[in-house]
Formats: C-alpha cells, sequence, structure tokens
C-alpha cells in the first residue's frame, strides 16, 4: 500500500493512518462482541455453546487450524510446478 | 389465463433464435428470454402439465410444485442476471449454449419422468462445455474434454440405474427413490458426481476457473444446483449424505487457503456451500430440507456475484492469479463493494443472504443431536470467511498494490452486479419472501440475540485470526504452482492408460505384422508361385533325363517350363501328362 508515485492520486488506503484506524475499529469491535456476550440470554442445543466466548475461541482456533494445515501439511503434499501437467 | 408452455422450451428455442437476431435487439431478445419465461412460469398451475406418450411410457415435462418452482424461479432469475451481465460479448456460441444450459436445467427441474430427466440432464454437459471451450485456449480445451469425459461417464452411471431402476419398478416417474439396492446406487453416484461429491469433484475445480468470464457465472449456477434438486427430490434424508456433505464442507476449504487462482479458490467455495445443502438433505427434517433449497437460492446469488466481481477484475486486467493482482480498489470501487457484499453474503454475516440459509442447516444438525457434524459445519462456516470472505477481497483488491489502475467493469456487469447485490442484502435482511416460498412451512426465526451474536463472533474471531497471521507472516503467501487433486487420477492415470495401450497394442501389431505380413505372408506366396513349377520339374525332369535330354538342352526345357509355369501359359500336354503320372501313381497304389 506504499509506492506513491508521480504525483499519482493518493486513495483512502495509501495512508497508513487510515489503515491504523481501520485496524483499530477492527479490534476495538471484537471487544465490544467479547462484552456483548455478557448481556445475552442463550438458549443453546449443545451444553459448550454456554461457554463464555465458545463462538469466538472456536472461529479464531478453527482458522488458525485451517492456516496452518494448509500451509504446513497440505501444501507440501500436492504443490507442483505450474507445468506440471503439460 | 395464459396458455403456458414448459419452462425448458423457451429457454431452447430462444437461444436457438439468438444468431438470427442482429445489432441491439440482440441485446433486448436476450434480456426478453428470461422475462418471457418467468411470467410463463408464474402462471403455470402446481400439478402435472405436459404429458406426452412415448412408447409405453408417459413423459411429463411439467412436474410443478413448491420444490422444482423454487430451482424455478432461482433459474430464470439468474439467467437474467447472466445474460445482463455478458451482453457486451459478442459471441453467439455463448449466449447460445447458456441460454440451452439454462433450458436444460429447468428441463431437468421440471421433468416428471426419468427419461427425458436424463435427456436434459445430459444436454446440461453438453450445452455447458461450451461456455468452457469458449475462451478458446489451449488450457481451456484440454479442461473441456476432461469436463465432458468426467461427465459422460456420469451419466453412464446414471443411465445404467435408471434402466435397472425402471426395468425393477415398471414405472419411469421421478419421484422418492432412496437407496435400496443397485440401481438406486447407481442413480445417486450419478447425482453425485455432478454434485461434485468428495473424490468425484476434480470436474469443477479443474473447469470452472478455465470458462469464459462470463460462461463461469452460468456454470456455478446449474449442473451442482440441477444436482442438489435431484437429490431433495430422490434422495431425501439419506444417511449417507450427511457425510458426504460435511466433507465437502470441510476439504475444499483446505484447498482454497494454498490457491492462486482466485477463480478457482471459488470453485472450491462452491464445493464448499454445496456440501451445506447435500448435508441438509441428508438430515431430510423439514427444517433442513428448507434450509438447503434456500442456501441453495441463495447460493446461486452470491457465487454468481463472487464470479463477477472475479470476472470484472479479469476483463479489466486480463489477470486472476493472486500473485498478479493487488490494490484494485483504488480505480474499481463498485466492483469492490460488490464483491464485498458477495464475501459477506457467503460468509453468512447478519444482514446478508448466507445468514438466513445457512443457519437453518446448522440448527437442524444441531437439533437431531449430531456433534460431530455441527463441529464440521461450524468449522467450514469460519472457514469459508476466511478463503472467500476474506481472501477473495483481499488479494483482489487490497493487498500489496500491483500497480494496476485498470477502469471500473463495464456498465452491464455492474448492473448485473448491483441487482445481485441488492438481492443478496434484501434477503438476508427480509427473509420473509424467501420462506414463503420453500417447500415445507417455515416457523423459524434467523435473528436472534444469541444466534447473531454467536454467528458475529465466529468471523470476526475468523477475521482476527487472518489480520494476525498474515501481519506475522505465517499466511501461506501466493504462489504460481499447480495444486495436486484428485483429477491427478485420470490426469496422470490416462497418460499411463496411453502409455500401456501404446505399449500392449501397438507392440502386438509391430509382431504380427512381422509375423504375418513379413513372413507368412511371403512365404505362401512364393509357395503358391514357385510351387507348381517344381512340382512340374520333379515330374518332367526324370522324364527328359530318361529320354536322354542333357546339357544346355535340359537347361533350356527348364526355363521354359518356369516361365509357362510362372505367365500361367503351360502347354495342356503338360498337365495332361501329370494327371496322367498321377493315375498312374493311384493305379500301382491301389
Amino acid at each position: 500500500m506504499k509506492e506513491k508515485t508521480r504525483g499519482e492520486k493518493e486513495y483512502l488506503f495509501d495512508k497508513p493512518k487510515n489503515v491504523n484506524i481501520l485496524l483499530g475499529c477492527f479490534f476495538s469491535s471484537l471487544v465490544v462482541l467479547l462484552i456483548f456476550e455478557l448481556f445475552v440470554h442463550k438458549h443453546p442445543h449443545f451444553p459448550w455453546e454456554e461457554w463464555l466466548e465458545f463462538y469466538a475461541v472456536y472461529g479464531f482456533v478453527a482458522c488458525v487450524a485451517l492456516v496452518v494445515a494448509a500451509k504446513y501439511i497440505l501444501r507440501p503434499l500436492v504443490k507442483r510446478r505450474e507445468d506440471y501437467y503439460d | 389465463m395464459i396458455d403456458t408452455v414448459p419452462p425448458a422450451a423457451i429457454f431452447i428455442v430462444g437461444g436457438l433464435l439468438v444468431p438470427l437476431i442482429h445489432g441491439k435487439w440482440k441485446s433486448a431478445f436476450l434480456l426478453l428470454i428470461p422475462v418471457v419465461g418467468f411470467i410463463n412460469l408464474i402462471h403455470i398451475p402446481e400439478g402435472t402439465h405436459w404429458v406426452v406418450r412415448f412408447l409405453d411410457y408417459d413423459l411429463i415435462f411439467g412436474k410443478i410444485d413448491r420444490l422444482s418452482l423454487l430451482f424455478g424461479y432461482i433459474f430464470h432469475l439468474i439467467t437474467f442476471i447472466s445474460l445482463l451481465y455478458a451482453l457486451h460479448v459478442k459471441d453467439d456460441l455463448q449466449h447460445v449454449a447458456g441460454l440451452i444450459y439454462a433450458g436444460s436445467s429447468l428441463g431437468v427441474v421440471f421433468a416428471g419422468d426419468l427419461f427425458s430427466f436424463f435427456v436434459f440432464w445430459e444436454m446440461l454437459t453438453v450445452s455447458s462445455v461450451m461456455l468452457i471451450w469458449s475462451r478458446r485456449t489451449r488450457a481451456s480445451v484440454a479442461a473441456g474434454y476432461r469436463y465432458i469425459l468426467v461427465h459422460a461417464a456420469g451419466g453412464l452411471c446414471l443411465l445404467a440405474g435408471i434402466v435397472l431402476y425402471v426395468n425393477q419398478t415398471g414405472s419411469i416417474e421421478f419421484g422418492y427413490i432412496g437407496l435400496n439396492g443397485l440401481a438406486s446406487y447407481l442413480i445417486f453416484f450419478g447425482f453425485g458426481l455432478n454434485c461434485a461429491w468428495p473424490i468425484l469433484h476434480p470436474w469443477l475445480t479443474d473447469a470452472y476457473p478455465e470458462a469464459t468470464i462470463t460462461g463461469v457465472i452460468f456454470l456455478s449456477a446449474f449442473t451442482t444446483k440441477t444436482a442438489v434438486y435431484a437429490l431433495a427430490r430422490a434422495f431425501p434424508g439419506t444417511e449417507a449424505l450427511i457425510w458426504i456433505g460435511a466433507i465437502m464442507t470441510g476439504f475444499p476449504i483446505f484447498y482454497a487457503v494454498i490457491e492462486n487462482d482466485l477463480r478457482r479458490v471459488l470453485a472450491y467455495s462452491l464445493i464448499n456451500q454445496v456440501g451445506f445443502m447435500v448435508c441438509g438433505i441428508g438430515i431430510g427434517t423439514a427444517l433442513a430440507m428448507n434450509g438447503a433449497v434456500a442456501h441453495a437460492f441463495n447460493d446461486i446469488l452470491f457465487k454468481a456475484l463472487l464470479f463477477m466481481s472475479m470476472g470484472a477484475v479479469m476483463y479489466r486486467t486480463g489477470k486472476i492469479n493472486g500473485t498478479a493482482l493487488g490494490g484494485l480498489y483504488r480505480t474499481m470501487p463498485l466492483t469492490c463493494i460488490f464483491c464485498m457484499v458477495g464475501a459477506a453474503s457467503i460468509s453468512a454475516f447478519p444482514l446478508f443472504s448466507g445468514f438466513v440459509s445457512k443457519s437453518m442447516v446448522m440448527d437442524a444438525a444441531a437439533q437431531g443431536h449430531m456433534k460431530i457434524i455441527w463441529f464440521i459445519l461450524l468449522f467450514a462456516s469460519a472457514g469459508v470467511f476466511h478463503h472467500a470472505g476474506i481472501k477473495i477481497p483481499f488479494f483482489a483488491f487490497f493487498g500489496h498494490d500491483s500497480g494496476m489502475r485498470p477502469k471500473e467493469a463495464p456498465l452491464n456487469m455492474l448492473l448485473a452486479m448491483g441487482i445481485t447485490a441488492f438481492l443478496c442484502i434484501f434477503i438476508g435482511s427480509f427473509p420473509r419472501p424467501l420462506y414463503s416460498l420453500l417447500p415445507y412451512p417455515v416457523d423459524y426465526v434467523p435473528y436472534t440475540a444469541p444466534h447473531v451474536l454467536g454467528q458475529t463472533q465466529l468471523l470476526f474471531f475468523s477475521a482476527l485470526a487472518f489480520t494476525l497471521l498474515l501481519l506475522s507472516g505465517i499466511y501461506p503467501g501466493e504462489q504460481r504452482c499447480v495444486n495436486l487433486d484428485a483429477d491427478w487420477f485420470y490426469r496422470k492415470g490416462a497418460r499411463l492408460f496411453y502409455h500401456i495401450m501404446d505399449k500392449v497394442f501397438n507392440g502386438l501389431s509391430r509382431l504380427l505384422d512381422r509375423v504375418f505380413v513379413g513372413g507368412l505372408a511371403g512365404y505362401l506366396g512364393r509357395i503358391s508361385r514357385d510351387g507348381p513349377t517344381i512340382a512340374a520339374l520333379l515330374c518332367m525332369v526324370p522324364a527328359w533325363v530318361i529320354s536322354g535330354t542333357t546339357g544346355e538342352k535340359l537347361a533350356r526345357r527348364k526355363a521354359i517350363v518356369r516361365t509357362a509355369m510362372r505367365t500361367g501359359a503351360s502347354p495342356v500336354g503338360i498337365s495332361a501328362a501329370m494327371a496322367t503320372v498321377f493315375l498312374l501313381i493311384v493305379f500301382l497304389l491301389m
């Protein structure tokens, strides 16, 4: 998001400040979501849905596991040169 | 009351007329076809229509009930959107193929008998492959051939199943089949291939990304969804489908994370979404079936929207690999926004369409106390946000600046994307109209506080995982490469097969050539040419020698006999003498 060249128009995320604002909003919304949960009455199907911040933790862990498995297990197994089938 | 016609007929006849219309009228005509089709469709009352007697069977071209109607509506809608998106295309072949493809899909969903069902089912393959070949690149031609071969195999399997089934039951009516016996398994498998079940799936991820920019919008909508319809009609509540569906939601997301071609990422996420539908059909309760078909409806829209936004990027930049793109939000802001609407919908954000349908399947799994299935589906929900929800918009429109400053997408593309984006948000925010069209009565409320909060937490924290992994450099960078998938077996297997066939049969051919052509034939030729001469000489020479012919005279006589025998001009006397000798020998021996 750098590379401003030769008087080119500056776009929204060309300014690091805007990126930081975006990230700031994102991180604070995470905190708000965590706090909200304390005030919501749940009616779960499974017992673990009642655990505090279950969905937040599951979402985070699932995605880290997904990326780690894809990068360190799947990619070494299946990656071939682009002309593999030619 | 309007006289109605089979919905498929309007599309197929309309499609065939397209090449006859020129100039600015062509665009109007193209858009008119789905509109006329839709007016026709809403005037068809529920029930059975257009029954044609064929041989000893009844062909039914209009089995109209709530299940088929819902698919009918969305197929009309998506055809309109796809045609609008493709209006700038000057290649008639693509328009004709697209319309016949859409018509065949309508033929499949409204077929009341297995015979017409099968004919339309095969027309799907034949018409859709044109949308792949129309790209006219070496890769697309090859992928198209693989696509058609795989579907031909699946089609034959289905046909075998249908023949056995009709033979057993004596009826060609298409309704609930259920898994019992070989016939039903063959039909099940035939449906599953078009549905892109695990291991049977690579035709999709192989061919769709090679299709034309506009063709893939048609492709993403029809083949897999007609298969979902067929499963919903014939195999609801089949337990195997629960697991098949769950696996479908899970495994493609791993591939999607490491895939570089962004349209291929979408192809993997297409399988992932179809998995939710298959799983819902497997669970088979009213809630699950409603969820499955509602999700099919929504998926057609948001998947088309994502493919359209990537198509617009490809149209303007000529590139589609994550490695080559980035930073396009600067000059393609509308496409970027539409893409993000599609991404939010597929990720099932509250207020977007995926939320109101995917959660029905999840709830149905929970109500059935299917713990493992529920965990897999939840994992897939987080994962789909990761690869389709964030990766697609991020790598295309944000991320590193590719330096490209392409123009915004053409107006017709923007309109098509705009309409679809509106529908995604509308359905997500006001699900009642969609719910009222579902096959079973709906008493499901998607917007409850814990559900909204849980889903938002799930998505935001998977976004957090993406952000942290990206910032820490762990997120796998896009790489130019091929990722092996189950198509390896037939792509390499076909080569092995070719090699073995080459060695075995061409080797055999060479051997036989040596033995028969080179050896035996020459030998027989020589025998038949020289045999009579030798026999004649054997008879004559002793007689000449006895009569005192020797030296040069004998040699000359031998030469005369040879010439005479070779040219077939032997004197009658020699033959007569030989016959006499033969008779004498016979006489003496007796």
